[in-house]
């Protein structure tokens, strides 16, 4: 049986995916979660040690595009659905230049 | 508190590289990418497409052709091509970036355990040294995102400009091998050489087209111990003069850190610091501690690439010389000098044009002072490349061989170079171009005669000191006579012809 999540795991996971959850709900998300992660670990009982794991659930290979471009959308439907724009801009809250970028 | 002098310290730098491929389209999808020359000067955000913005119920689909030069940058560094690796989606919440994760490769890269020679210096014979490559792996560019207004106004808010968003990103990551600031830049150069002449991106460094990330720290000795100072990366080095700045820099401040706290390396403990160009320092980024979890899992969205045989074959098939092996190969056996060289190296594809005219079959003697005087000045003037001028390389072995024949003087060939490059002349024959505009040199010797004759009678004075010793002044006549052929007297049988005359 896997552990028990603990609500610090709970509040780190819910930071990532930018969630904000009161103290209440990171206690019935702790017990939700859990019960996920126990259903899923049924797996577990499988003896997989000899296949190859399974990364696409689609046994094909290769689907390529030839490198031809087509025309981007027009500037004012690209800004379409931005919250806030300055046009050509999408205009987003100031961000100091730390994490970003590839 | 131990001082400097007690210490010994070496330096040590792994790399990670970051190299915009140009392909047409994008990594996944149909919009131009901004990496192309053809687009530039796109307009901010004008080339998005709802796969770029991350519109809910778009798929991806791969480039075929950034996986293709993925190969060959990976072949040209000695790499194993894993014939088998998929897609990865690493997330992270950042406005450059609409679809809140970047499809990247994350335990199966395209490119594996490589190695390249590279020179320790940019010095001319440089000696070079081995450098292992872990891994290199495709994944797609990140947005821009901008802190102030075109112009330089400041504003109170950002801006996101997403042209960049999806362009193809080469990422590729060394051992820790060098151990100098030169080393590292001498790579970089390196490793730029070869990516330009694959064709595979521009190079462009003002553009951001390759991105430096060294890896930093110090192994420090004392006392006949080994310390090793804690790993600092530096992020998003984009010019070769902020690398060797941004190294030689850490390097100070981990030994004068080390010398004052004795911090040294945990493992996993790495910090992000960034490169102040103006202050020419490094500042702290950020700590492990609150580095990203990014939580890697595969793309459902895209299925694995397979390199069968063929694929493999037609890739290795458009390999061509490495820029260092050619270097050497214009020094030792074309006998260049190592600065005409370099001048053709820096150029790829310009140096490609050369080798078109070594291919047509002018001696690489001629071909290089072709390349390098009568070309290269035109290009220069119309600010443009060697290979864009119009003249073809047939029309320079075509040239070459009226020069060679004695057909043409140095000054008419120049001409004629000229000639070629206009485009009303395109694949004109030189030959018929030097009979229209009368650039072919005369040689026969009624009109020659009559030339020299006419010039002696008209120089007394000249003749006389020539006679009385002074042979330098027969120049002087040679230049009467062409002056009178209109540049067309054959110079050298013009010299002959006055020697015999006037000394007998």
């Amino acid at each position: 049986m896997p552990q028990k999540l603990t609500e610090q795991e709970v509040r780190h996971v819910a930071k990532l995916g930018r969630l904000r959850l009161g103290d209440h709900e990171v206690r019935q998300m702790t017990d939700k979660l859990s019960a996920v992660l126990d259903y899923v670990s049924k797996l577990n009982e499988l003896d997989v040690s000899n296949v190859e794991p399974m990364a696409h659930a689609m046994d094909m290979a290769n689907v390529l595009r030839d490198d031809v471009e087509r025309p981007g959308l027009s500037i004012d439907l690209v800004l379409a659905n931005a919250p806030e724009q300055s046009p050509p801009f999408i205009k987003v809250p100031k961000v100091i230049d730390d994490g970003g970028g590839a | 508190m131990p001082t400097a002098a007690d210490i010994k310290a070496r330096l040590m730098v792994g790399m990670e590289i970051h190299v915009e491929l140009a392909t047409r389209s994008k990594m996944f999808t149909s919009a131009p990418n901004v990496a192309h020359p053809d687009y530039f000067d796109a307009e901010p955000n004008s080339l998005c497409d709802p796969v770029v913005l991350g519109m809910p119920g778009v798929l991806p689909v791969m480039n075929r052709r950034a996986v293709e030069m993925s190969m060959l940058v990976g072949l040209a560094l000695g790499c194993t091509i894993n014939r088998k690796t998929k897609w990865d989606r690493k997330s992270y919440y950042y406005p450059d970036l609409p679809k809140n994760y970047q499809i990247s490769q994350y335990d199966q890269p395209l490119c594996i355990d490589g190695s390249v020679e590279s020179p320790v210096s940019d010095q001319p014979g440089a000696a070079t040294r081995t450098i292992r490559i872990i891994r290199a792996h495709l994944e797609e560019d990140a947005g821009k995102l901008l802190h102030e207004a075109p112009g330089g106004f400041a504003i109170d808010y950002s801006i996101v400009d997403l042209n960049r968003a999806g362009t193809p990103l080469l990422e590729i990551v060394t051992h820790p091998d060098f151990d100098s600031a030169e080393q590292v830049v001498a790579f970089g150069q390196a490793l730029r050489n070869i990516c330009r002449f694959l064709g595979v991106t521009e190079g462009i460094m003002q553009k951001g087209h390759m991105r430096f990330e060294p890896n930093i720290n110090v192994v420090i000795e004392r006392d006949g111990k080994t310390y090793k100072t804690p790993i600092v990366e530096i992020k998003n080095l984009n010019s070769f003069k902020a690398l060797h700045g941004a190294v030689n820099y850490e390097y100070q401040r981990q030994i004068d850190e080390w010398l004052e706290t004795g911090v040294v390396m945990k493992a996993g403990a790495k910090s992000t610091r960034g490169w102040d160009d103006t202050t020419g320092s490094t500042f702290l980024q950020r700590e492990k501690e609150e580095a990203h979890d990014y939580r890697y899992f595969p793309d459902p969205d895209l299925v694995h690439v397979v390199v069968d045989d063929a694929w493999m074959a037609r890739v290795k098939a458009q390999l061509l010389e490495l820029p260092l092996a050619r270097e050497k190969r214009y020094i030792e056996t074309l006998g260049m000098s190592v600065k005409d060289a370099r001048a053709l190296i820096d150029e790829p594809r310009a140096c490609l044009f050369f080798e078109a005219v070594l291919a047509a079959g002018v001696d690489a003697k001629r071909a290089s002072s072709i390349m390098l005087n009568n070309l290269a000045k035109r290009a220069n003037e119309r600010a443009c490349r060697v290979d864009e001028l119009g003249i073809s390389a047939s029309q320079v072995k075509a040239i070459a061989d009226l020069s060679a024949a004695d057909k043409i003087g140095s000054a008419a060939a120049d001409d004629l170079i000229g000639l070629c490059c206009e485009s009303a002349n395109k694949d004109a024959d030189p030959l018929k171009l030097a009979e229209q505009r009368g650039l072919l040199q005369v040689s026969d010797d009624s009109a020659l005669d009559e030339w020299v004759q006419q010039v002696i009678a008209q120089n007394e004075k000249v003749v006389a000191q020539i006679k009385a010793g002074k042979e330098s002044a027969i120049m002087s006549l040679m230049g009467g006579v062409m002056k009178l052929s209109k540049g067309k007297a054959n110079a050298k049988v013009v010299q002959e012809k006055l020697r015999k005359a006037l000394l007998g």
